[in-house]
């Protein structure tokens, strides 16, 4: 799915938020010269395509008490790991699950899920659920804590 | 801290946002609140930084984008110097600093893959440190759910959100 110039333009006017006015679409497309109802079919149509995943809200998960954040990474045998990752995906605490090639020798793991905890202690108790699942399959993991925040900005698309 | 009734506004709104006119006004009326409380509320939190952001989270991928997964280990003598050549390029959209040898993890988001590969090697160059990449090969969960809402309290179903031409 290519973007057309007015794709691109609606995505730059809403890429940091919809505005928190009673009729928002109107107010979205007064700013690009369209009707709110053409803003709304074209943001129908990319929740269809899978271009937009939702329109909602995105918690602060630190601000909201959730301030241990660990990247856990599992090496799990190639055959196994496709039917395993599915289930990891459903547990509490995950997100961000996602298949990975190793970089050996320094870096072995090839299944990467995200977990979030309000302790380091909740996500280690996650990281064992995850262990449980694995079972046999999973040859070593690890858990990497984030220690600062070095940059977030998420993807700024420029207008053309 | 947030009210039972922000928490509850932010859960549900997780969900999903109505393509419809007034769609505020149709989130008020399944929480059983008016138009102008959402509005006042989101505002807020908002403000407050509870919530980053309200509005479509786009999957740029689906545009020929790519998102890459990449690290480095940073010698900390030069920590502070490597920070700043990763974080000066613009398709650098998170990075991280992590308790393991690969100490510096970041996200370069690129309008192509052919870009991303463009961004990965001149952060090698500037660096001159190996760059490991790890570009996603498959996708099991993107997104996280918090436990939000304190035991008892519950939610009302999510609104349809209509789809496609459907919507008009």
């Amino acid at each position: 799915m290519a973007l057309d110039a007015f794709d691109r333009a609606l995505i730059a006017a809403t890429q940091a938020g919809l505005p928190l006015v009673a009729r928002p679409y109107d107010a979205v497309g007064a700013a690009l010269g369209v009707s709110g109802e053409r803003v709304r079919q074209r943001l129908g149509e990319m929740l269809e395509t899978g271009l937009i995943r939702r329109v909602g809200a995105v918690p602060h998960h630190y601000k909201l008490g959730f301030t241990a954040n660990g990247m856990s990474v599992w090496d799990v045998a190639d055959a196994e790991v496709d039917a395993l990752a599915r289930q990891v995906a459903l547990l509490p605490g995950v997100s961000h699950c996602y298949l990975r090639p190793r970089s050996l020798p320094v870096w072995p793991y090839n299944l990467f899920a995200m977990l979030h905890g309000r302790s380091r202690d909740e996500v280690s108790e996650q990281a064992t659920h995850i262990a449980q699942l694995l079972g046999a399959h999973c040859r070593q993991h690890d858990i990497l804590y984030s220690s600062a925040v070095l940059k977030k900005t998420g993807l700024r698309l420029k207008e053309d | 801290m947030p009210s039972v009734e922000d928490l509850r506004l932010m859960a549900y709104l997780h969900g999903g946002f109505p393509l419809v006119d007034e769609p505020y006004a149709a989130v008020a009326q399944a929480l059983g609140t008016t138009e102008q409380d959402v509005l006042q509320r989101l505002q807020r939190l908002l403000n407050e930084g509870y919530l980053t952001r309200f509005g479509p989270l786009f999957q740029i991928e689906r545009a020929g984008g790519q998102f890459v997964l990449a690290a480095l280990s940073a010698p900390e003598a030069q920590w502070d110097g490597v920070a700043a050549q990763v974080n000066a390029l613009p398709e650098v959209a998170h990075n991280y600093r992590r308790e393991h040898a690969l100490n510096m993890w970041f996200v370069v988001a690129a309008e192509s893959p052919a870009l991303a590969r463009q961004v990965l090697q001149r952060i090698e160059d500037t660096t001159g440190l190996k760059v490991h990449a790890f570009p996603k090969e498959r996708e099991y969960r993107v997104e996280l759910r918090l436990p939000l809402l304190p035991p008892g309290v519950t939610l009302p179903p999510p609104l349809e959100v209509p789809h496609g031409a459907g919507c008009v």
